[in-house]
């Protein structure tokens, strides 16, 4: 072994690197979270870190950030050996993070929360005034306009993502971690937090990001550095890569971006709707006459921007429409009347329809029960489930374990509560729970929202094949490539109509954004 | 009803909502700082006992209040260790002190001083005497003002004016010193104190330490101030109305001078005219007397304005990534 420079644990380099890390590992119990990691972030760069759910990115940046110690490997930062064991720590270093879910106070205004463990002295009057003064500066310099004295409660995602930014730079940090930071955000908004990444770049500062999403690694960083089940896959410089090669380092194997399928093979109508309508509690009319069919074996997929109807039309055919709610028209299912008041969703699964909710941890999981307890809800009234009055919970119990071992859920522990799952597999755990009932007509909301590309892969097929089996299956998702690689006929919804069905195979995703928009079709 | 009348009822109506007002302050310490504390009650009455059985010991009455005030702490900080330290339910934990300190007065009570769980009756340096204002009597002269400022403000015991001025002084802490904000930033959302470098631990135990501070001077008060001695259960639910005043006040140190002054004024009434003679109607003595629990009630079922409880109240901080 060959000694090539001694480390200085004095003065910082001004041409080393913003971070380098060696060695680090971070064990949690038996879990590996983080094994042997070395990274190294070279200054005034965007440097992005991709990864599957649970591949280690969140532990690996908490290390940085002072929330883990790590459990052996060391931490340079600007060229200096930096022990760092609390966030005080890493503020003093220089570092900042901007978390997934925002550490804001609700009730306190931009400058409070900016000055809030940053004070000056024992007195706010003199800290609040030195904090107004730098965000008027810090605007003008990064485009962070945010009014000083508005309450974060009355604030958009996107500007609370701002004080979050600003709370970080009123600090002096050098390095800017972002935790998944556009989950949050409408497109206009990432668009202006790119806007300012760069802005923070030009300046000098350095930018590390966190995320599962490949189309922001291209568009915006320098260096990207894939990571997989807790060890470091590879760093490459971004021009010199493609999301096809970071998809492959990030799952290990070749993934399939499209969706391979047959052509469907429509066959009788399973849903019809006609004139649906629906006026809210609030007397606004939210859906304005849907007219809509979906047959057994093909996959419709609804494509438009999110609150433009979508979630009420699968509440109302999941048979839980919001409170209030005055709802007119007809369906049908399977040929008989579907009623569409008066009902639950326990009817509705009767019936034959399944349903994976949009808010898959609000509606399709109890998160603080075990996967198999997770595993029958909504069934567990069914023959199967039950001795005589009681629930047969061993069969449950092995059914779920047969079920996990099939969706590839991981780990597949049935006791395991939900919460402890990554959002890929407690999706899995919905999407097996309502696929194993063989419904006449599933209805899937964003089933792969905040789910890593390896997850995603795996619940389109399933789908694919639940449709080539004869379901009938109506797909609601923000996500158009999702929409157009996986849906038989296209329905553009916006405003509460649909404004057109088009061939995915005959239509581009300029043509369906425009209508999206509001264009007739 | 005549001047005089009026002047002795708001008299006896500030020297009553004096242990109110400082329960009333060390709930909203300790509820602002996202600790809940329905232990209050319990916390006033093992200070009203040490305070009272101190100073019949030791005939001091400082000696009394600087007990009490230490078997508050003891007991606060039984609800520091179980809800901050241990992460525990804060209502359990609150409960819990309120029956330990029900059964310890009285147990030791009866053992020390064979009363029947009363403490021998205090005099002279033994209890707080009362202070007057400067210029008290010079100014009784001038009517209505003077005679107020003579009357109603002047002529209690010190602990009177220690509650009276701790109002502006928590006011000013909490919304105009580092120490403040950060408090209230942790019964918000401690995860914004502890992801900027404080600890979330320290802060909510210092509230936690104020609340028993404040609980310990509002017992010593009834026992060695308002009345001369301790007996068992006179704290008769004054924590549980502090804490309804608390609610009222919206977690405001302002308006829980108000809300706590309302509850003494009633109690105020209800002990000058027993039964109320309304001409037609002669309203009870039970009733009279029910009356502030009555409020609480109500307060407490939420029919009087929409109230805000701090965000995190009641839930142990764990941190997580």
């Amino acid at each position: 072994m060959v000694v090539t420079a001694i480390p200085d644990a004095g003065a910082a380099r001004p041409e080393a690197p913003a971070i380098e890390l060696s060695g680090i590992s971070k064990a949690f119990g038996p879990v590996q979270a983080n094994r042997g990691i070395s990274l190294i972030v070279p200054r005034g760069t965007i440097h992005g870190i991709v990864g599957e759910n649970g591949a280690g990115k969140s532990t690996l940046m908490s290390i940085l950030y002072g929330f883990y110690r790590p459990d052996s490997g060391t931490i340079r930062v600007n060229g200096r050996e930096t022990a760092i064991a609390d966030s005080q720590a890493a503020i003093r270093a220089g570092i900042g993070m901007v978390f997934q879910h925002f550490k804001l106070v609700p009730n306190f205004s931009v400058l409070e929360n900016v000055i809030l463990g940053a004070e000056d002295g024992a007195l706010l009057r003199p800290s609040l005034s030195r904090a107004r003064a730098e965000l008027k500066r810090l605007a003008a310099e990064y485009r962070l306009q945010v009014d000083p004295d508005a309450v974060v409660d009355d604030l958009s995602v996107g500007h609370r993502q701002r004080v979050e930014i600003l709370k970080a730079l009123y600090r002096q940090a050098d390095i800017l971690i972002l935790d998944e930071p556009t989950g949050v955000l409408t497109p206009a908004e990432a668009d202006h937090l790119f806007r300012i990444l760069r802005g923070l770049r030009d300046q000098g500062k350095t930018v590390i990001l966190i995320t599962h999403k490949l189309r922001e690694i291209m568009e915006i960083t320098d260096n990207v550095s894939v990571m997989r089940r807790g060890e470091m896959a590879g760093t490459v410089r971004t021009a010199a890569t493609s999301p096809a090669e970071l998809a492959e380092l990030m799952v290990g194997r070749k993934v399939l971006l499209r969706v391979d399928k047959a052509p469907a093979r429509p066959g009788p109508p399973v849903l019809e709707l006609s004139g649906l309508r629906m006026v809210d509690a609030g007397g606004v009319e939210r859906l304005r006459g849907i007219d809509l069919t979906v047959r057994a074996g093909e996959i419709v997929g609804i494509a438009g921007v999110s609150g433009n109807g979508q979630t009420q039309l699968m509440e109302i055919l999941g048979g839980y429409p919001e409170p209030g709610a005055t709802v007119t028209g007809t369906a049908r299912l399977r040929g008989a009347p579907l009623p569409l008041t008066g009902t639950d969703a326990s009817a509705r699964r009767r019936a034959g329809i399944g349903n994976i909710p949009e808010d898959r941890q609000g509606e399709g999981l109890v998160m603080d029960f075990a996967a198999w307890e997770n595993s029958v809800l909504g069934h567990h009234r069914d023959a199967g489930s039950r001795s005589g009055p009681l629930m047969d919970n061993a069969a449950i119990r092995s059914r779920a374990a047969d079920q996990m071992q099939r969706f590839d859920v991981r780990p597949p522990d049935p006791g395991l509560a939900a919460r402890n799952f990554s959002g890929g597999n407690q999706q899995k755990i919905v999407v097996a729970r309502e696929i194993e009932q063989n419904p006449a007509l599933l209805l899937v909301g964003q089933p792969t929202r905040g789910v890593d590309i390896g997850a995603i892969e795996f619940i389109h097929r399933r789908l694919i094949e639940l449709r080539d089996a004869g379901a009938a299956i109506l797909l609601v998702s923000v996500e158009l490539d999702e929409i157009m690689a996986l849906s038989d006929r296209i329905a553009v919804m916006f405003d509460g109509r649909i404004m057109g069905e088009r061939d995915p195979q005959a239509s581009t995703a300029g043509e369906l954004g425009l209508m999206m928009a509001g264009a007739s079709g | 009803m005549d001047y005089a009348t009026i002047l002795q009822i708001l008299d006896s109506a500030v020297r009553l909502m004096v242990p109110l007002l400082l329960a009333c302050l060390a709930g909203l310490w300790s509820e602002r700082a996202g600790v809940f504390d329905i232990g209050l009650e319990g916390k006033m009455l093992i200070a009203a006992f040490a305070s009272a059985a101190a100073a019949a010991a030791a005939g001091q009455v400082w000696i009394g209040l600087a007990a009490g005030i230490a078997a508050s702490l003891a007991l606060a900080g039984v609800h520091g260790l179980a809800s901050i330290t241990f992460r525990g339910n804060q209502l359990i934990s609150g409960v819990a002190i309120n029956f330990l300190a029900s059964g310890l007065t009285v147990l030791l009570g009866q053992t020390w001083f064979g009363l029947g769980g009363r403490t021998p009756a205090l005099e002279g340096a033994a209890r707080f005497g009362t202070w007057h204002l400067p210029g008290a009597e010079a100014l009784r002269g001038i009517p209505l003002i003077g005679q107020f400022y003579a009357d109603v403000l002047s002529g209690h015991t010190p602990l009177v004016y220690v509650a009276m001025l701790a109002v502006p002084l928590t006011w000013w802490v909490l919304l105009r010193t580092r120490f403040g904000l950060r408090l209230r930033a942790v019964g918000e959302n401690p995860a914004s104190v502890d992801t900027a470098g404080v600890s979330v631990t320290r802060l909510r135990w210092t509230a936690v330490g104020l609340a028993g501070l404040l609980c310990g001077i509002a017992g010593a008060y009834l026992a060695t101030g308002l009345s001369a001695g301790f007996v068992k259960e006179m704290t008769a639910g004054r924590g549980f109305i502090a804490l309804a005043a608390l609610i009222f006040a919206n977690w405001r140190p302002w308006r829980a001078l108000g809300a706590t002054f309302l509850f003494g004024l009633m109690e105020a009434v209800a002990n000058r005219w027993p039964e109320l003679d309304l001409g037609p109607v002669t309203i009870p003595s039970m009733f009279m007397n029910a009356l502030p629990y009555i409020l609480t009630v109500i307060i407490l079922a939420g029919f009087i304005g929409r109230a805000t409880p701090p965000r995190a109240g009641g839930e142990p901080y764990v941190k997580e990534r």
